[in-house]
Parts: structure tokens; C-alpha cells; sequence
């Protein structure tokens, strides 16, 4: 891997990201009321409108006020909340980090259970132990993030059980085991959907590798069954693996998104669902850009794994 | 119509392929009978027994109001079944479009097409189903469009590189050769070569379309009340969720359910329409 892959795959995301704040914009714009009809209310009137229209900007050409917005923005300026008047930027940037406390606890926890889980059942083909982990990985795969979310609230954190809080956020530098508590419920859910999806792709590539001559080789050469597993196959479906579990942070978003939702966790997918409710355009289109934009450095982040790791590749 | 015949016998002989098969054969008819079929009025309220457990008159129990569950969901299934298969088949069909045109153009067109294509895919699907439905607004319809929009890129990169597999054959350049139109050779040699494909992906997709459309009921941004779509009966029930289990119970395990036997049916016919396929 050479620098000059790296400089590639970074420029690609640039590219990438100036495409994705392009959409944002233009979804923005498509909007049927602008800012200035959301500030004033809808019996505001012309004289009003066009004073504010002209305070805002929002009469420039479109390429003017998106380049205007993008130059902001890349000063870490996303502008000020038409719901609280508060400015988009700090709030957004406090949420991620509460999101990321999700969805980075979920990603962990799964690649701990999903990878053993999918080595076992592929090696395990066709036994009874195999088909116990396709079928709950199947059902697993067909429950959506909020019924999942909202079965175990009511299973674990109904007042008769009582075991976890049914909602909130707690901070962890006020409440270690609080915060801990309250997280639980989000990360579970989260971490079952994924884990579903991520062990059935992890034995099918174990499978396929476990056909292929390399291995047969390993094992007529008469290596323990164990060795040829952990050493030889896991290693050659590690890579897949990576760019499963990569793409799998679009699911993963989608699911923050709506198990913030549920359990009322003040993350980046419930302001922006909030903002949506409420036509906030400049908290819409920094939530979205944000999330947008972590999905792109995850997969950044795969790509470059992927070639440090294999040695076969040179770029 | 023999294929179609042998297709279905192969995909009865595998065990997934046979399941699904049976359930989506019988959704289907749950979807379009369903108003039919329900025992009670879905919208009858039953005040003496709110909250009922499942009983011999309420075969999957009540809701608050009393509403016959079972009722419901069965009427349901039209709002989430059937509108889940218009948006898989508005995103197939529109993303077909797209990749046939841009594979067969090629050149700088399909450069820039494909690029935008990707940067769309960079999107996370749900958080472009929620930028979509900001600007459209709130409804069942809209959140079938946005459905539909969001598959539509995934859909044109398959029937592009079939396009591309496809338009250098010996049999396409024949037909050019014999001076065919365009469109001839898109509808007689391309698009045949593109169902099998496209056919396993639409069907999978139905069943993240049933989820996503759910979800998007249950955000508030789908079905509006008092519609009967099973994401928004979830979403409605949460206020009494601890009263009682059955009115989350019953329509979450028939979103799991759906989803279930439509990837089923999608894995099965995998497994039978693509020659390279093991196991």
C-alpha cells in the first residue's frame, strides 16, 4: 500500500462528500416553503418576506448560496436552529458524540459475537448447530430495528420488570453504571440486528473458503482440523468480512436512527427526525451530512484496512 | 411459460424455495382478500373488552379501543404488503431504466450517470427515504416513492453491468449487424438476459421495502391514522405498550413474518435462476 493510494482514497472521499452536501442542498431547496417563510409564520407579510429573503441571502442564485453554505460549513458553521435559535453546529457535534457512544459499542460487540458465530455454523455445515444459527440469524434479518427495540422495552424495562430505564441518556462522566444502564436497551438491539446480518455473510464466505484447494492442501498435509480453521480459513475470509461489516454501517445508521427514536436517546437521528417534524432546514441538512459523511469514512476506513491487511493487493 | 414452469418445479424441490413459495403465494392473497377474510369491523371499537388476550372471539386479542387485532393486520397487509411491492417494483423498473440506458450508451454519459449513482449509494437508504419524504411530505404514497427512489441506484448497477456483459456478445453485434434498431436489440436480446437477476433482487427487496416502509410509518413520516399499516398500529400501541403485549405482538410478528418468506423465496430462487450458484 503506497501513499499514493491513500492520497486516491482520500481525495475520493472529498469527492464524495462534495457530492453528498450537494444532494442535501438541492433536497433542501426543493422544499416548498423557504427559511424565511418558516421564520416569519405564514401570514408574514411580502414586505417582511423580502426584507428577510434579502437579509438571509436566500434571493441569491442557487450555486451562490450553496457555495456560501459549503464555505460555513467547512468552518464547522452550520447555521442556526429555526426551531430553538440556537446554532446548529455544537448541538450536532454533542449528538454525534452520543451516537457514536451506540454505534460504536454495537459495531465491537458484534464483530465479538457475529465472526465466531458465522465460523462456527460454516464449519459446523448442515449439522444441527449451523441451522440453529441460520434460522435465528434469518428472523433476525426480517425484524425490523423498532419492533425488535420496542419488544424489548416492553420485555425488560416494563415497571413489573423493571430492569432497564424505557428511555433518556445519561452522560458518563456524571454516572458510570447510570449511563451504562441506560445505553444497554439501544446497544442490545442494535447489536442482535447486526449480528444477524454479519454472521450469515461471514459463513458464507467461510464456506466458500473452506472449499477452495488452499485449504484442502492444509488439511491433506494433515494440519489439526483447528489450525486450519482459525489459521488458514479465518484469515483469507477476514477480508470479506471488513467490507461486509462496512457496508453494514449503512444499516447501522439507519438502525441509530430509529432506535434513538425509541428509547428518546438524544443522538444525531433523533434530531433529526426532530428537525424533519418541524421543516428545521439547517439542523436537516446537518444531521443528514453528518451521517452521510460517517458512512463514507467508514467505508474510507474498511478500504484502507483491507489493503494493509492483505499483502496480495498492491496498489 | 415452460421456464416459468420449470423454474417453479426447481424451486419447489429446495426446502427455502418451497416455504416461501407457499407463504408469499399466501400473503398475497391475504393482501388482496384481507378486508374479506377479517372476522370483525377493524375499526369497531369494543369497550368491555379493551386490552383482551387472544380468545375465541378475539383469535390475537384487542387494543385499546378494543379493535379486533386480527382484524386489523389482515387489512393491513394491503397498506404494507401491496405498497411494498409498488415501490420495489417503481425502484426496479426505474432503476433498469436507468442502467440499461447507461450501459448502453456508455461513454462519458455513462461516466457521469454512474458516478452520481454512486455518490446517491453513499447515502445510507434510510436517511435517503427521510431526505425524500422531507421534501414530498408525509403519506403512505410518498413513502412508496421514496422507497422506490432510494432502490433505484442499487437496481441500475446490476441491469448495468448486464447491459455491459451483454452488448458485446456475438448475438448483439449480430443484430446490429442486420441493422436493428436500438430499441429492438434493448427489448429482444438485453432485457431477457437481465430478469433472472434482476428478479432474485427485486424479491429480496420486497422485503426490506416491507421493514423500511414499516419504519417509516413508525417515524410518523408514512401511513397516517387511523390506516391500519402494521408499522404505524406499532407505532400507535407503544402508548399502552405496557398495558398489554398483543397490540405490538401481533403486527410485529407479521412484518417478521413477511419479510421472512419473501427472503426465503428470494434466496430460493437464487439458488435455481443462477447457474454458478453451489450448494
Amino acid at each position: 500500500m503506497t501513499i499514493y493510494y491513500v492520497a486516491k482514497r482520500l481525495i475520493y472521499l472529498i469527492f464524495t462528500a462534495l457530492l453528498v452536501s450537494l444532494i442535501v442542498f438541492s433536497v433542501t431547496q426543493l422544499l416548498p416553503a423557504n427559511a424565511a417563510t418558516m421564520i416569519l409564520g405564514e401570514y408574514a407579510t411580502d414586505e417582511a418576506l423580502a426584507a428577510l429573503n434579502n437579509k438571509l441571502g436566500l434571493d441569491d442564485p442557487a450555486p451562490v448560496q450553496y457555495l456560501r453554505w459549503l464555505s460555513n460549513v467547512v468552518q464547522g458553521d452550520f447555521g442556526v436552529s429555526l426551531r430553538t435559535s440556537q446554532p446548529v453546529g455544537p448541538t450536532i457535534m454533542n449528538a454525534l458524540g452520543r451516537s457514536a457512544i451506540l454505534a460504536v459499542s454495537s459495531l465491537l460487540l458484534v464483530c465479538i459475537i457475529a465472526i465466531p458465530l458465522g465460523v462456527l455454523a460454516a464449519s459446523q455445515r448442515g449439522k444441527i448447530t449451523d441451522l440453529g444459527v441460520s434460522l435465528v440469524s434469518y428472523i433476525g434479518v426480517s425484524l425490523p430495528e423498532f419492533v425488535l427495540a420496542t419488544l424489548l422495552l416492553v420485555w425488560l424495562a416494563s415497571p413489573s420488570v423493571g430492569l432497564f430505564p424505557a428511555s433518556g441518556y445519561v452522560p458518563f462522566s456524571e454516572n458510570f453504571w447510570d449511563a451504562l444502564h441506560h445505553i444497554v436497551l439501544p446497544v442490545l438491539t442494535l447489536t442482535i440486528v447486526l449480528t444477524a446480518h454479519i454472521s450469515r455473510m461471514i459463513r458464507s464466505e467461510m464456506a466458500d473458503t473452506l472449499e477452495t484447494d488452499f485449504i484442502r492442501a492444509a488439511r491433506l498435509r494433515g494440519l489439526p482440523k483447528r489450525r486450519v480453521l482459525f489459521h488458514h480459513a479465518l484469515r483469507n475470509s477476514m477480508l470479506p468480512a471488513i467490507t461486509v461489516i462496512a457496508l453494514d454501517v449503512g444499516y447501522l445508521i439507519g438502525g441509530v436512527i430509529v432506535v434513538e427514536e425509541v428509547f428518546a436517546f438524544p443522538g444525531v437521528g433523533r434530531q433529526l427526525i426532530l428537525a424533519i417534524q418541524n421543516r428545521d432546514l439547517p439542523m436537516i441538512q446537518a444531521g443528514a451530512l453528518i451521517m452521510a459523511c460517517s458512512y463514507a469514512v467508514a467505508n474510507l476506513l474498511a478500504d484502507l484496512a483491507y489493503g494493509f491487511l492483505d499483502k496480495r493487493i498492491k496498489y | 411459460m415452460q421456464a416459468t414452469l420449470k423454474t417453479l418445479r426447481a424451486l419447489m424441490r429446495s426446502p427455502q424455495g418451497a416455504v416461501g413459495t407457499i407463504l408469499v403465494t399466501l400473503l398475497l392473497f391475504i393482501s388482496v382478500f384481507g378486508p374479506m377474510l377479517a372476522p370483525q369491523d377493524p375499526e369497531s371499537f369494543n369497550f368491555g373488552s379493551r386490552f383482551s388476550e387472544p380468545t375465541s372471539q378475539f383469535l390475537f386479542g384487542t387494543d385499546w379501543f378494543g379493535r379486533d387485532l386480527l382484524s386489523r393486520v389482515l387489512v393491513g397487509a394491503r397498506s404494507t404488503v401491496l405498497l411494498a411491492i409498488l415501490a420495489t417494483i417503481i425502484g426496479t423498473a426505474s432503476g433498469a431504466l436507468i442502467g440499461i440506458f447507461s450501459g448502453f450508451v456508455g461513454g462519458w454519459i455513462d461516466e457521469v450517470i454512474m458516478r452520481t449513482i454512486d455518490a446517491v449509494m453513499a447515502i445510507p437508504g434510510l436517511l435517503l427515504a427521510l431526505m425524500i419524504l422531507t421534501v414530498l411530505g408525509s403519506s403512505s404514497l410518498n413513502a412508496v416513492i421514496a422507497i422506490g427512489i432510494a432502490f433505484a441506484p442499487g437496481m441500475s448497477r446490476i441491469a448495468r453491468s448486464t447491459t455491459l456483459s451483454v452488448r458485446e456478445l456475438d448475438y448483439v453485434s449480430a443484430a446490429r449487424a442486420r441493422g436493428e434498431s436500438s430499441l429492438w436489440i434493448i427489448f429482444a436480446e438485453i432485457l431477457p438476459n437481465m430478469v433472472a437477476p434482476v428478479i432474485v433482487e427485486a424479491t429480496i427487496r420486497v422485503a426490506f421495502a416491507i421493514m423500511t416502509l414499516a419504519t417509516l410509518s413508525f417515524l410518523g413520516l408514512g401511513a397516517q391514522p387511523p390506516s391500519s399499516e402494521w408499522g404505524l398500529m406499532i407505532a400507535e400501541a407503544r402508548e399502552h405498550m405496557f398495558r398489554s403485549p398483543w397490540p405490538i405482538l401481533v403486527p410485529g410478528v407479521a412484518i417478521a413474518l413477511v419479510a421472512i418468506a419473501f427472503n426465503l423465496l428470494g434466496d430460493g430462487l437464487r439458488d435455481v435462476l443462477n447457474p454458478h450458484a453451489q450448494e
